[in-house]
């Protein structure tokens, strides 16, 4: 009995200590931010006209031909690039996304709202002020009709499924370098070269290999839905993606950052159930022995 | 020389050369134990285990990892973490033994505080485990170093400016500590030689003298009681265990360190698997940048109390820097365990719940130490700067009072 009160109060300690240390200094170094929502409440009001109507792909399919193309890509529908990433950074600042799949990346009524003001939809208006403007030029001056038909093109051509590795490419890796996804070739350094992407953001952005390590699941879900919750005055976009897509975003980061989860979780049972049997094991032995000293 | 005769067995063989059967007696089975313990007397093998534990992982981290900063980060974070098989296991054994072996520590010396196992022929086994606590604390910082993360690296700045604050020579050591004007790579490859090397050379080098110095006191059990070994010895070698309040350390001790090193397995592998994060601080998995201080650096939670005392003193006083003042409250925490024999001025050897005031004394310092950790990782603003300030006061009055105390309790029950 008395073994099992000193016991309690060794645990006890430790426990207050751990939480003193743990959960309770990163609450405290850490502020509550509300959790991710995909509603795009800041622009909600702007696009209502748009989101109202419902958008014709054929006519969007002009449109976006005859007012994207000069600098997007669109793969899917025979428009290669028009320089190579190296180029385009230079000429726009930061290397430009091929369009084939951001019906399928991002929400609908972000597109809308991103395509009517940029700056504003992907919250850095702070960025472009005294006379510096956002690289893509803010489309407020068409009709809603044109946007929502757009946007509808877009949904169009966008793949129905997609890797999560793919998602990554094509969402985060103009900016971002994953070198830990092919730590030899480097192929998944950053499209956007350093000098650009530094001049054009303020510093190079992390590369993303560990941060699923070093920020976490919860961190990223509500960084990446809003950059602004979490770094007041950030040059990070809110790049707008739908919830599925953040997922496999997350998902990516973790199947590199943290490659060896299932095997950690696999074989951590088993190493348990052995040291279990090893303690019942000792306990029979020291009964045993403690047997004749009593 | 002795003579020597023909041997019939291996055993023999090696009986007359080494000397096996007394060493063995001498060792394990004439090795006396008191019978009157609780499970916190099986730290020691506790820590023996962990350490050993600690040896083997390290020694399979040693052969990937690159003491160089342009190398350090990713032969830790995907070499060892993602390509080397089990790789992930080793530095999940290695990093979370890193913390728990202070747990234990810190286990193992309070409950010497708590039973007065440090006073009257004790005080060498006292000395020398605060010496393993020190090369222990040193051996883990400059491991916590060796990722080259953004914590290890500003650790590495904080720590090393410490000695910046001696008198005369404080600039030039610090530069002589990191063999640079910066902490930088040369800093890392001598980290990793005091690492790998030297610490733990003189770490085994310690526990050898801590285990010899328990060989004339020998241990201490849960009533302080005083008896004589040898007499006790004869009567369980007649035959009379039970009479006897001794045990041979082999089996009869033995067999219970192992069943209170079972559930300690089960809770550390636990740690390993499912919890290796409260080990590993994730500012630690952004690589170093020697341009852009973390938010808030803060050390390893072992050592929160200690840097609590040397922060928690923020204002000037009587005309000397804040910063001096809180370097010699440092220095006063880092040593004053170790004088803590001569502190005590009881003349017996008794558990603190038989010493009143002491006893007092005892949970006060506890949670002192409890509040100092908390407050050691907070940011010191407001609020938090006050109440580190005032922990970090309490820490030193009671180191002050304690020969005071120590005596009024004597005194009452009539020992003085």
């Amino acid at each position: 009995m008395r073994e099992l009160k000193i016991l309690a109060v060794v645990v006890a300690l430790t426990l207050i200590t751990y939480w003193g240390v743990e959960p309770f200094a990163h609450s405290q170094m850490h502020p509550h931010v509300e959790a991710a929502d995909f509603e795009f409440e800041n622009v909600k009001e702007d696009i209502s006209d748009i989101t109202a109507l419902t958008g014709n792909a054929a006519a969007g399919e002009v449109l976006v031909t005859t007012n994207c193309t000069a600098c997007h890509a669109i793969k899917v529908k025979g428009f290669p690039e028009v320089m190579d990433h190296a180029s385009a950074a230079a000429a726009y600042g930061v290397t430009p996304p091929d369009l084939s799949t951001a019906g399928k990346l991002y929400d609908a009524s972000y597109l809308a709202a991103f395509i009517k003001n940029p700056a504003k939809a992907s919250m850095v208006e702070h960025k472009f002020v005294d006379g510096r403007a956002h690289p893509m030029p803010a489309y407020n001056w068409m009709q809603p009709q044109e946007i929502a038909d757009m946007v509808a093109f877009l949904q169009s051509i966008a793949p129905e499924e997609m890797t999560n590795k793919e998602v990554f490419t094509n969402a985060c890796q103009r900016c971002h370098s994953i070198k830990y996804a092919d730590m030899k070739n480097g192929t998944m350094a950053a499209y956007t070269p350093d000098e650009n992407i530094k001049s054009y953001m303020g510093k190079i952005p992390p590369d993303l290999s560990q941060m699923i390590r070093s920020r976490g699941h919860e961190y990223l879900e509500t960084f990446i839905n809003d950059p602004q919750k979490h770094l007041e005055g950030t040059a990070m976009p809110r790049v707008g993606l739908t919830e599925a897509s953040q997922e496999q975003v997350v998902s990516y980061l973790e199947d590199i950052g943290d490659s060896k989860k299932a095997q950690r979780e696999e074989l951590g049972p088993k190493f348990l159930i052995y040291l279990v049997i090893f303690a019942i094991f000792a306990f029979l032995w020291k009964g045993s022995k403690w047997r004749d000293v009593h | 020389m002795a003579k020597f005769e023909k041997a019939n067995s291996v055993g023999e063989w090696l009986d007359q050369r080494l000397n096996l059967t007394t060493f063995n007696k001498v060792m394990m089975t004439e090795y006396w134990i008191p019978k009157d313990i609780n499970f916190l007397w099986a730290m020691g093998v506790l820590l023996a285990t962990t350490f050993g534990i600690l040896i083997i992982s390290g020694i399979f981290l040693m052969m990937y990892y690159k003491p160089d900063i342009g190398l350090a980060f990713d032969s830790v974070n995907y070499t060892i973490m993602q390509e080397v098989a089990f790789g992930w296991l080793f530095r999940h054994m290695h990093g979370v033994a890193a913390s728990v072996v202070f747990l234990i520590i810190y286990i193992h010396m309070f409950t010497g505080i708590y039973y007065g196992s440090y006073k009257q022929g004790r005080e060498m086994i006292w000395i020398s485990g605060m010496l393993l606590f020190m090369t222990f604390s040193a051996a883990g910082f400059s491991g916590y170093m060796l990722p080259w993360g953004q914590m290890s690296y500003w650790a590495a700045m904080v720590i090393t400016n410490l000695f910046g604050g001696v008198p005369v020579i404080g600039d030039a050591l610090v530069v002589w500590i990191r063999g640079d004007f910066n902490v930088a790579d040369a800093t890392l490859t001598r980290f990793f030689m005091l690492h790998v090397f030297l610490l733990p050379i003189t770490i085994m080098g310690i526990i050898g003298l801590h285990f010899y110095t328990l060989r004339v006191p020998h241990v201490n059990n849960q009533n302080s009681e005083e008896f004589d070994f040898d007499e006790e010895a004869e009567k369980y070698l007649a035959g009379n265990k039970r009479e006897s309040k001794v045990i041979p350390f082999w089996p009869v001790f033995i067999s219970k360190d192992l069943a209170v090193l079972g559930i300690f397995l089960i809770f550390y592998f636990y740690l390993v698997f499912f919890h290796y994060d409260f080990a590993m601080d994730p500012v630690n998995f952004d690589p170093a940048n020697n341009m852009v201080t973390p938010a808030h650096i803060y050390p390893e939670w072992y050592f929160l109390w200690s840097y609590e005392v040397l922060r928690g003193f923020f204002f000037d006083i009587a005309g000397v820097k804040a910063f001096d003042v809180g370097l010699i409250a440092f220095a006063f925490a880092n040593v004053i365990f170790l004088l803590l024999p001569w502190l005590d001025r009881d003349p017996a050897i008794l558990p603190a719940h038989k010493r009143p005031i002491f006893f007092i004394w005892f949970w006060i310092l506890m949670a002192d130490l409890i509040v100092l950790t908390v407050y050691g990782k907070l940011p010191p603003t407001g609020t938090n700067a006050w109440v580190g300030f005032f922990a970090a006061v309490a820490f030193i009055l009671l180191f002050l009072v304690l020969p005071i105390v120590t005596k009024i309790d004597a005194k009452k029950r009539g020992a003085l």
